[in-house]
Formats: structure tokens, C-alpha cells, sequence
């Protein structure tokens, strides 16, 4: 069934397309069990094609398949042809397997749209882009992928396009995006100009093959990297995210949360023999990693809406990826980037259980007292509030720990440090909403609790299927105390990123994860003691720092220093422009040009006197100059 | 024999006299008249060189001029004509509709 | 293909016969004049497909030649079509069926000569495209601005006689420079080889002097920049766009735009290469220039029609950067995005278009919310922007990154300005459709947004078809045009720098002044 492979992202795809094409003639429950079941299918075969892998697991090059030659002419060449290694395998794992979930709760959750097809059309043709994105063999196909994500994901942020903040979230989604990705072009210009191919075996190979100079690998590697701020939200293109919230919460929680964002952590890990090779593109990387992490992090302490601060939350845990990625620990980042998918679509989906059990609130200072409304809900929730957390023996513990420890033992103390005040804030800003949303009094207004209900089966089973995956998912990738091979995510990318690089003292390791505990557990205690046992104190604290509250609350600012820095100087420049260059100069230029002639016109107008007589004469005076000019001869 | 200048000499005398007359008069259909005198003096200056040259060219240009000058006044004549219905004059003074 | 049937003659004259046998049809019979000029519009079509599949293409050489003595002298009626006009040749033929259907609604006025002038349009313009001969092509290239001057004229919208001044203005003021130009390259021609000719292949095989070349190139050069139309010379787009009825806007972008480049990959580089190179890195920067300006300008608009129109002053900006790349894979990449284009913004009006049947407006604030009224059509408009805006997948994506690869290999820093394109194209495209097609509805009691009926799919549909299809088997295309490209490559790299200098007293040095005055 492996051999099959290349179908994991063509079933999905055809099923966007039948269902764009006839979609609004089929039935509701068709159009969500078609949908799902496409899905489904290429969970099978990623299963299997996994399996697969992980029997032949041997170092070797993995399963390929051209499917038709694309984009030919000169020295340009391009296919359309998936590869699946390891890392391609885990990913498009985590994708169907995710994605499947989501498809069924979206049965669920989007069951009274009208819109209901486009809705399931649009997040198939998101499953086909993102595979795509996965299963390419070359860096011009993942370009594919990566603006095909980019534009599924403006599509469903502006699903409903009738709110005027979701049709201007979903517009800024993909400008930002295209800004980073007019980087990536650039970044595979260069690849293709310098390297000649732009096949992912032959870029890796490129700086120990010496096709790419030192300077040229870094230059790419960063190129690329800037692209990859785009789509994954990193610090200076993060903006998009928060407000991408607009869409509904099925699609925050694939979109915006496990998988398309994540595709810039894949694009590295992907091409980390070119990462590798260059120690200033690493640490772009995982400096822009370990600083979104915690700059991200200290803004979801103060948002007030659910999902916003689920949003920060996520481009907080890229920002770690990112510094695995950075630290040379790739396996790590990949790890980090599957337990993340799981937990924080679960927190996502929960969250959609709760908002839509409330009928679309989405305020948490409108909630409160939840935990008696929603008996599956609120366990769920707290398992992904744990997991994100680094609770111990879940699966983000797990996975932050990796990435940390990379990060200490490449002697990058800094970055080391930056996470671990990253994870305190995690823990308090997670439990923080589950205080909000789920304990203290009811702050719900009385219509709306009527309705207070437990969702749907199509919702809950889900949940709960992810909850158990985010609690147990953490055990594939044991850290060294539970034995050489008990990292058996680790191993299994062997073969992609090589061996580990570092190897740290039994005991260092111990008191590192110890500190990681430590942390989780002060975060949840703090948030404990603010909004549990003296609300007053966040009042307080607020009202004492009002500077610094405000900063926090605003965003810092950014998106009003962007739009006043860049889009509006942008917009207002070209306006004038357009009045006073291109009507003025330009077209002033050229109306002169014409007034001129027309003058011109009007002083030759003397001579044309309509009397037959003049012309005649000026006859006579042209004969006899002329004759005259015949007599004298011509000199 | 009458000398070949002479007929030259009176066919400029008859072209002046048709270009003052065409100047000095006002009214289309003398100017008109006027026209024709010129293009009979040029018809003259044909014959007359057609007689020293020796060649029946000039002859035969001749007889071309004076059918398309034939068939030019029947259309000059009912423009004249079709001109005075419409403005009751033919003083060209008067029309001057081509005055830019 | 059966070899003795003048099949280009077909192509370019069936329209011709198609507006001929409209005279004859009474004014009154709406129907049957629109009839007849589709099934003429269509039937040229029809016959075109002829040449796609009867081309060969691997010798890179005309094909299809067709050769008759005309006015003699050299004045030949000499046609036939090569990769890199085929697919203009289909795509106008292709376009202009589309194009007259659109109108059957919008044009109830004089329906009869409106039909006449889109049929002689598209006689002029593949008569363009098929000339193998300089003066055939000057005939052609002029005969095509009579019916648009027209189409503009008579069936435009409020300003359309400032316009269409200015439209045609523009344009003969380039081309009769180029008239000049045609004139002393005939004598030159006669002057270095005792024969008169003026097809192209004759004219292309004489070296000139430097100098020489420089006063031509710039003589054929401006007509070309004023056509395609090249930053600063761009102004009468937007006046000629929105004033144009939506067919004259479809063909003015997807097929007259096109000649400029046309006229450079054609006649500039070819005849004259040695200016060409001399000038490419100046032309290259002006093209740059158009791309970021086109774009910025696009972003202010408030008329959608002058939004289309800077964006494809954009567009073509990055078709000339490529074409002055002078090298296989932009001017390959230049071609496809030629075609591209064509579909994109043609599409792009036609969609304005049938927005403007419904509201008869045209400005941007007038617009909120129709995609919830119109959602087939919003469907359609989506991929036609995407397809604008260069989404991979689509077929802009194959053209754009041709000629960005064709370009970096020229030069890296004005590639990397180029690439700003794919920013600003995302963003006044979707900025335009945000606020069109998205947010609440404008007047929910405007019952006027309706959405597509069967003739306006018919219309789209054929279009949306083709740019999925070239987004993902470029093959069947860029392969039938490898050969000519290649061919054209090799004729100004392989050229001997200066073989023979003609020096033509006198005249050149006149025109020349002439040129450099009016340049200025």
C-alpha cells in the first residue's frame, strides 16, 4: 500500500474539487462525510507509508514518484514529484491524523453554516496544499504548497467574509505572508541560479558540494527564513496571527495552530543540511525563535479573548521550535512541532466547544464557572493546559525539554534561559484561562447560559481522542535517562538529520529537567494565587504598572507602529504620487505637449482666411517662386 | 508665317489678363471665366509648341485639356448655380465658410 | 495538415469577411448581426486551432509561410508564424469570440458596427502577429488602431473623446516614427545589398553601424515603449481603459499590449542588437520602475477599471525586464507571461465588466459585500486575481518565476526589486477584492447583484479553464515555442559585431535628430 503514497494529497484534493464544483448540490451530511472520508483515506495510506518507512528504516532514500514534468525550459527545470523520507512521513502523519480529527469536528461545528461546502471544500484544498507543502521533492513545488496554505488560509480566516474583521484579517494573513514570501522567491532564485536544482537532496548537499559558497548559504538560508517568519509567525511578521482568530475555530485549530504555521519549522528541518552549514542563519534562527517565544508569551498574559490568547500561545511554542531548529537539535524542533499539533488543536478545539457552547462568546471575562456546564470539555482542556504547560510526564514536558537541553548543551545559556522564562509564562498564561473560563463565579449574562450545553458527539469524540494523544504522545521521545534508545523519535530521523549532536552529563540533564518542572509548576502556581485565590492581586498590579499593562494589552503596538511606519506612509505616498506625478507631471506633461500644438494651431490659423482669393495668391506667389527658382537655376 | 513667339506672347498676355481678372473680380462666375482664359492660354502655349517641336503631343494634350475642361465647367457652373440658391450671392467675399 | 491551404490568410481575413458580410445585414436585426459576428469570431478560432496542432516547431522557423508579390519592391504580402506568435495569433483569436459575447448585453447601440470594428480588430491584430514582412506589419499594426479609435469613440463612457484623442495620439506619434524608421532600413537594405526587401529574415541578416542602429532602435523602440506601454509613457492606459467599453478594455490589454513586447522580441532586439544591448540596462530600469509604480498607483485607485489598468502597466513592466534580460529562460518566461496576462487581465476586465452591467458603477466605494449575492462569481473573480497576482498552482506562477530566473541571471539587484511584484500584487488585488466582494452588503435591498447567468459563464469559464491548465502543463506551450526562442537567442548572440557599415549620408542623421528631439 505504500507505493500509493502519492495519493495521500491527491484524495483530498479531489474531493476540494468535487466539492467546489457541485458542492452546493449535494447534502450537509454528504458534503462533511465526503470531506472527511477523503481525509481519512490519506490517513491510511500515511499510516501505512509510514509503517513502511519505519520497517526499511535503514538510512535509505525513502519513496518517490513522479507524477509529470512542470516547469521546463532552458537550465529551469522542475516536476511535479512527492518524496516521502522520515521527515516527510511524520509530518504528513501529523497532518491527516490531525486534519481528520478536525474535518469531524467541524461536522459538528459548522453543521448550521450556509455556507457548510465551501467551508469543507476550502479545508480539503487546505489538506491537498499542506501535503503538498510536505510530500514535495522540490524546493519549487513546497512553494506550491507553501502559498497554496496561504491562501486556503485566507479563504477560511475570511470565511465569513460579511464581518468586516474577518474579510480585512484574512486580506492581512496573506499580504503579510506574500511580504516573506517575496523573500523565499528570492532565497530559491538564488538556490536555483547558484545550485542548479532545486531538489531538496541536491541543496542539502550544496555547501559540502561547494555549488554554494559561505556566504551565498547563509544569505539563502536567511532568505528563506524570512519567509518562513511569514508563514510562521515569528517576530517581525507574526501580526497576521492574532487576528487570523476571526476564522472559525476548527480552522484556527488546523490552520493557525498544528499545521500550516508549523510548515516554516518543516522548511528548516528540511533543508537543515543548509542550516547546518551555516552558523549565523542558525542563530537568526533561533534567536528570532527564542525572542518570539518570550515576547509572544508576555503578550498572551493580558489578552482577554480565548482564542487571541491561544494564537500568542502558538507563535510562542514556533518560537521554541524555532530555537531547536536553531541549536542544531532538528529532531527536537520536529518533535516539538507533533506534540504541539496535538495539544494545541485540542486547546483550540476546546476552546470552539466552549464558544460554542456559549453561542459564540468568545470574552473570558464573560465566562467563568464553566466546569459543572461542560463535563468533557473542561478535562480535556485541562490535559492540553498541562501538556502545553511542561507538566511532567505529558507530551509537551517531553518535547520543551528537548529543545531545551539542546539548547544547553550547544552552550546557548541565553537562549536556554529565554525559553525557560518562556515556559513560566506558558504555565501562567494557560492556567490563567482555565481559571477565567472554567472556575470562579458565572459571569455569563442569563440568556446565554440557557443555552449553555455539551457539544455534539462529532466534537467531543474528537477532543478526546486528541486529549489522549496529548497526553501520551510525549512517550516516543524519552530523554536519555530512560535509556540510549528510548528516544525512539530521535532515532527514527536518524536518518534525515544524522546523530544528535550533544550528549549531556546524567546528572546536568536531571537538574535541567528539574528546573523545566520547577517552572511549569511556578507558572500554575502564580496563576493559582492571581486569579483563584485574590483576584485583586491582577487589579492591583495592573493599576501599578499601568505603563507597562497597557504596552501589554495594546501588543506592544506593533500592528499601529507597522500600519503608521509602513502602510499608511505607503498608501498616502502613492496617493500623492498618482495626484501630483502621474496627473500632473506626467499626463501635465503631455496635455501641454498637446495644448502647445493646439496653439500652434491657432497662430497658423491667420492664414487660412476662407477667401478664395488669398489662396489663390499664395498659388500665384508659390508658381512664380518656383519659376523663378527653375530660371535662376537651382544652386 | 506668323513667328512661334508671337502665338507664345499672346498666350502671357491671355494668362496675365485671366490671373488680374481673376483677382479684380468678385464674383465666382467671372472668376470662373477668368480660369477658363488662363487654361486657354495654356492650351495656346501648347499648340504653339506643338507646331515648333514638330510633335503631336501637344496636340493631343490639347484636346484632353478642353475635354476636361468641358466637363469641368458643367460642374463648376452647377456648383455656381447651386451656391447662388443657397446664399442668393456669389460674391466670394461672401463665402468664407473655410475660415479655420 | 494539408500543406497547399493558406491557412494564416484564413485566420487573419475571416473576420475581415465576417464584417463584410455584416454590411449586408439590415441594422435592425440585432440578433442576426451578433450571430454572425460570433460565428465568424468563432469560426476564426476554430480555424486557428488549425495551427496550434499543425505546428511543428522544432526548426524554430516560420511555419505556414505564405508568400505573394504585392506592391513589389519588396512589399510583400509574406505571413506565416513562428513559437513565439502562435500562441499570440490563438490567443487573440481565442479572446475576441469572448469578447463580442461579453458585449450582449452592455452594447444595444449601433450593435452593428460595433460587431464590424471587433471583427476588423481582430483582423488587425493577427495581421500583426503573422507579418513576416515590415511593411505588412506597419499596415497591419496601423489598421488596428482605426476600429479600436472607434470602439473607444463611439461606445465609451463619459470621457471617451479625450481618451481616445489621447489613445491615438499616443500611438501615431510612435508609429509614424517607426514608418520613418521602416523607410531608411529599406534604403539602407537596397543600399548594402542592390535589392529591396523588407522581410524580416532579409533585414535581419544585414549588420549595421552602431550608430545606425541606435536611431532606428530608438525610432522603432518608442512606438513599441508607447504600446506596451513602458513608465512614463503609460498615462493613456488608464484614460483609454476606463473609458473603453468592456470588449475594446479585454482586447486593449490582452492583445494590443502585447504588440509592444511583440514588436521588441520581433523587430527591436532582432534588427538591431547591438542598440538593444546598449539600451537594455536603461530600458530594464524604466521597466523596474513600471513594476513598483504600476503596482503603488494600482493601490490608490478608486475606479476598479483604472486599478486593472496600473496593474498592468505593473504586469508588462516585468514582461520588458524580462525581454531585456536578453537571454532564453526570461525571454521564454517573458512570452508565457505575455499570455498570462492576456488571460488574467482580460479576465479581470470582463468581471469588471459584469459588475459595472449590474450597478453601472464603477468606483470601488460603491461596492461592499456582492460575493454573498454572487458567489459563483466570486468564485471565478478569486482565481482570476489569484492568477494575476502570480499563485502557484495557476498559470501566472509559471510565467513569473521564469522571468524572475531569466532576470536574476541578468541582474540580481533589479530581480529583487522585481520580486516587490508578488507583494504588491497580493495586495492591491485583494485590498480591491476586500472591499468589493467582502464585508457587509452595500444595500441590502439592491436586488441588482445577481449572479452569473449561462452566458457570462460561458464567457469566464473557457478562460479560468486555460489558466489552471497553463499553471500545470506549461509543457504543451513552452515547448512549441523552445526552438524560436532558441533561434531568436542565437541570431543577436552569434551576430558579427559589426560586419558592413552602412553609411547613409545625410537622411539618418536628420531622422536622428528628429528622434532625439522629440525623445525629449
Amino acid at each position: 500500500m505504500a507505493e500509493y503514497f502519492w495519493l495521500i494529497p491527491l484524495l483530498p484534493g479531489a474531493s476540494a474539487l468535487a466539492l467546489l464544483l457541485f458542492g452546493r448540490r449535494l447534502s450537509r451530511t454528504w458534503v462533511a462525510w465526503q470531506a472527511s472520508a477523503a481525509v481519512f483515506a490519506s490517513v491510511i495510506l500515511s499510516k501505512a507509508a509510514f509503517l513502511h518507512l519505519a520497517r526499511t528504516s535503514d538510512g535509505a532514500s525513502g519513496l518517490s514518484k513522479t507524477l509529470l514534468p512542470w516547469i521546463a525550459s532552458g537550465s529551469f527545470s522542475t516536476s511535479i514529484s512527492f518524496h516521502l523520507d522520515e521527515l516527510s512521513a511524520v509530518m504528513a502523519v501529523v497532518v491527516t491524523g490531525v486534519g481528520f480529527l478536525i474535518h469531524v469536528y467541524s461536522a459538528g461545528y459548522m453543521a448550521e453554516d450556509r455556507n457548510h461546502s465551501r467551508y469543507f471544500a476550502f479545508l480539503n484544498l487546505f489538506t491537498f496544499f499542506m501535503l503538498v507543502l510536505v510530500m514535495a521533492s522540490d524546493i519549487v513545488l513546497m512553494f506550491v504548497g507553501w502559498e497554496g496554505v496561504g491562501l486556503c488560509s485566507y479563504l477560511l480566516i475570511g470565511f465569513w467574509f460579511e464581518r468586516p474583521a474577518a474579510a480585512k484579517a484574512g486580506m492581512k494573513a496573506f499580504i503579510v505572508n506574500r511580504i516573506g514570501d517575496a523573500a523565499f522567491i528570492i532565497g530559491i532564485l538564488i538556490i536555483l541560479a547558484s545550485v542548479g536544482s532545486a531538489s531538496f537532496a541536491v541543496i542539502n548537499d550544496a555547501p559540502r558540494s561547494g555549488l554554494l559558497s559561505a556566504g551565498l548559504v547563509t544569505l539563502v538560508a536567511i532568505l528563506l527564513f524570512v519567509g518562513a517568519t511569514g508563514k510562521s509567525a515569528q517576530i517581525p511578521l507574526y501580526v497576521w496571527l492574532p487576528d487570523a482568530m476571526e476564522g472559525p475555530t476548527p480552522v484556527s485549530a488546523l490552520i493557525h495552530a498544528a499545521t500550516m504555521v508549523t510548515a516554516g519549522v518543516y522548511m528548516v528541518c528540511r533543508l537543515s543540511g543548509l542550516y547546518a552549514a551555516s552558523v549565523p542563519a542558525s542563530s537568526v534562527v533561533a534567536w528570532v525563535g527564542g525572542l518570539t517565544a518570550v515576547f509572544a508569551a508576555t503578550m498572551a498574559l493580558v489578552q482577554n479573548d480565548v482564542k487571541r490568547v491561544l494564537a500568542y500561545s502558538t507563535i510562542s511554542q514556533i518560537g521554541y521550535m524555532f530555537i531547536g531548529c536553531g541549536v542544531g537539535a532538528y529532531a527536537a524542533g520536529m518533535f516539538h512541532l507533533v506534540t504541539h499539533a496535538f495539544f494545541k488543536s485540542l486547546l483550540f478545539l476546546a476552546a470552539g466547544s466552549v464558544i460554542h457552547a456559549l453561542g459564540g462568546e468568545q470574552d473570558m471575562r464573560r465566562m467563568g464557572g464553566l466546569k459543572k456546564h461542560l463535563p468533557v470539555t473542561f478535562p480535556v482542556f485541562l490535559v492540553g493546559a498541562l501538556a502545553i504547560s511542561g507538566v511532567p510526564f505529558l507530551s509537551g514536558f517531553f518535547s520543551k525539554d528537548a529543545i531545551l537541553t539542546s539548547a544547553y548543551a550547544g552552550g546557548h545559556y541565553v537562549l536556554y534561559g529565554l525559553g525557560l522564562a518562556g515556559a513560566i509564562l506558558t504555565a501562567f498564561y494557560m492556567f490563567r484561562l482555565i481559571y477565567m473560563t472554567f472556575y470562579g463565579d458565572e459571569r455569563t449574562p442569563r440568556a446565554a447560559e440557557n443555552h449553555i450545553h455539551e457539544s455534539p458527539w462529532t466534537m467531543t469524540v474528537p477532543l478526546v481522542i486528541l486529549a489522549v494523544f496529548s497526553a501520551l504522545v510525549g512517550l516516543i521521545g524519552l530523554p536519555v535517562f530512560f535509556g540510549e534508545k528510548a528516544n525512539l523519535f530521535g532515532r527514527f530521523l536518524e536518518g534525515v538529520f544524522g546523530p544528535a549532536a550533544h550528549h549531556l552529563a546524567l546528572s546536568t540533564e536531571t537538574v535541567l529537567v528539574l528546573a523545566a518542572t520547577l517552572s511549569a509548576l511556578l507558572g500554575i502556581g502564580l496563576a493559582f494565587i492571581f486569579y483563584r485565590r485574590s483576584p485583586d492581586v491582577p487589579v492591583r498590579l495592573a493599576d501599578r504598572f499601568p505603563g507597562i499593562y497597557r504596552l501589554l494589552l495594546g501588543k506592544y503596538y506593533v500592528d499601529e507602529a507597522y500600519d503608521a511606519v509602513v502602510v499608511r506612509p505607503l498608501v498616502r505616498g502613492a496617493e500623492l504620487v498618482y495626484e501630483h506625478f502621474d496627473l500632473k507631471v506626467i499626463d501635465g506633461a503631455l496635455d501641454g505637449s498637446a495644448a502647445a500644438a493646439g496653439l500652434a494651431g491657432k497662430g497658423l490659423n491667420v492664414l487660412q482666411s476662407g477667401l478664395v482669393r488669398d489662396y489663390a495668391l499664395a498659388f500665384l506667389m508659390g508658381a512664380i517662386l518656383f519659376l523663378g527658382f527653375l530660371l535662376i537655376g537651382a544652386p | 508665317m506668323i513667328p512661334a513667339s508671337a502665338f507664345f506672347i499672346l498666350a502671357a498676355l491671355l494668362f496675365v489678363l485671366g490671373v488680374l481678372a481673376f483677382f479684380i473680380k468678385k464674383d465666382l462666375l467671372t472668376q470662373f471665366m477668368a480660369v477658363e482664359v488662363m487654361l486657354n492660354a495654356g492650351n495656346l502655349a501648347f499648340l504653339a509648341l506643338a507646331k515648333t517641336l514638330g510633335k503631336a503631343d501637344g496636340q493631343a494634350i490639347v484636346l484632353f485639356v478642353i475635354t476636361v475642361a468641358a466637363a469641368e465647367a458643367v460642374i463648376g457652373l452647377a456648383i455656381i448655380v447651386l451656391v447662388f440658391r443657397q446664399r442668393k450671392s456669389i460674391r466670394t467675399d461672401d463665402l468664407k465658410d473655410l475660415k479655420g | 495538415m494539408i500543406s497547399n491551404v493558406p491557412i494564416i490568410s484564413f485566420v487573419t481575413f475571416l473576420p475581415l469577411a465576417g464584417a463584410i458580410l455584416l454590411i449586408f445585414i439590415r441594422s435592425e436585426s440585432v440578433k442576426t448581426v451578433r450571430a454572425v459576428a460570433l460565428a465568424a469570431a468563432l469560426l476564426t478560432f476554430a480555424t486557428s486551432l488549425a495551427l496550434f496542432f499543425g505546428f511543428n516547431g522544432a526548426s524554430g522557423l516560420p511555419e505556414f509561410v505564405e508568400r505573394a508579390s504585392w506592391l513589389g519592391r519588396g512589399l510583400d504580402y509574406h505571413v506565416g508564424i513562428d513559437g513565439i506568435s502562435l500562441f499570440l495569433v490563438l490567443l487573440a483569436a481565442f479572446l475576441t469570440p469572448l469578447a463580442l459575447l461579453s458585449s450582449w448585453r452592455a452594447i444595444d447601440d449601433r450593435v452593428k458596427e460595433f460587431s464590424f470594428f471587433m471583427l476588423l480588430l481582430e483582423t488587425g491584430m493577427i495581421g500583426v502577429f503573422v507579418s513576416l514582412n515590415l511593411f505588412l506589419f506597419y499596415v497591419f499594426w496601423e489598421a488596428m488602431l482605426i476600429p479600436m479609435y472607434f470602439l473607444i469613440g463611439i461606445w465609451g463612457g463619459h470621457r471617451r473623446i479625450y481618451a481616445t484623442m489621447k489613445f491615438v495620439l499616443f500611438t501615431m506619434f510612435g508609429s509614424l516614427l517607426m514608418l520613418v524608421g521602416i523607410f531608411v532600413l529599406y534604403a539602407a537594405y537596397h543600399k548594402a545589398t542592390g535589392i529591396y526587401s523588407l522581410a524580416l529574415a532579409d533585414l535581419a541578416a544585414i549588420s549595421l553601424s552602431p550608430a545606425f542602429q541606435t536611431w532606428l532602435f530608438l525610432a522603432f523602440g518608442l512606438a513599441f515603449a508607447i504600446k506596451i506601454p513602458l513608465f512614463p509613457l503609460h498615462t493613456w492606459l488608464p484614460d483609454a481603459h476606463v473609458e473603453a467599453p468592456t470588449a475594446g478594455s479585454v482586447l486593449l490589454a490582452a492583445i494590443l499590449l502585447k504588440m509592444g513586447a511583440y514588436g521588441f522580441v520581433r523587430l527591436g532586439i532582432p534588427l538591431f542588437p547591438q542598440a538593444a544591448a546598449t539600451f537594455a540596462p536603461a530600458l530594464s530600469i524604466l521597466a523596474t520602475i513600471g513594476i513598483i509604480y504600476g503596482g503603488l498607483m494600482a493601490l490608490v485607485q478608486k475606479d476598479m477599471k483604472s486599478l486593472v489598468a496600473y496593474s498592468s502597466v505593473s504586469h508588462m513592466g516585468l514582461i520588458m525586464l524580462a525581454v531585456f534580460s536578453l537571454n532564453f529562460v526570461a525571454t521564454e518566461g517573458a512570452l508565457y507571461q505575455m499570455l498570462n496576462h492576456g488571460l488574467s487581465t482580460g479576465a479581470l476586465f470582463l468581471c469588471v465588466g459584469i459588475l459595472y452591467e449590474r450597478t453601472h458603477t464603477r468606483l470601488i466605494k460603491d461596492y461592499g459585500g456582492a460575493a454573498a449575492r454572487m458567489p459563483v462569481f466570486a468564485g471565478l473573480f478569486l482565481v482570476t486575481m489569484l492568477s494575476s497576482a502570480g499563485l502557484p498552482g495557476l498559470n501566472g506562477f509559471v510565467g513569473e518565476i521564469l522571468c524572475f530566473f531569466g532576470i536574476f541571471a541578468a541582474n540580481k539587484v533589479l530581480t529583487a526589486l522585481a520580486v516587490s511584484t508578488v507583494i504588491l500584487s497580493a495586495a492591491y488585488l485583494l485590498w480591491l477584492y476586500k472591499r468589493v466582494m467582502h464585508g457587509p452588503l452595500k444595500d441590502p435591498e439592491d436586488k441588482r447583484l445577481r449572479d452569473l447567468d449561462g452566458r457570462e459563464l460561458i464567457i469566464l469559464v473557457p478562460i479560468i479553464v486555460l489558466i489552471v491548465f497553463m499553471g500545470l502543463f506549461p509543457g504543451t506551450i513552452l515547448r512549441k515555442m523552445d526552438a524560436s526562442i532558441a533561434r531568436y537567442i542565437e541570431s543577436f548572440r552569434n551576430k558579427p559585431p559589426v560586419a558592413m557599415t552602412l553609411n547613409v549620408p545625410g537622411r539618418p542623421a536628420q531622422e536622428a535628430t528628429t528622434v532625439a528631439e522629440l525623445e525629449r
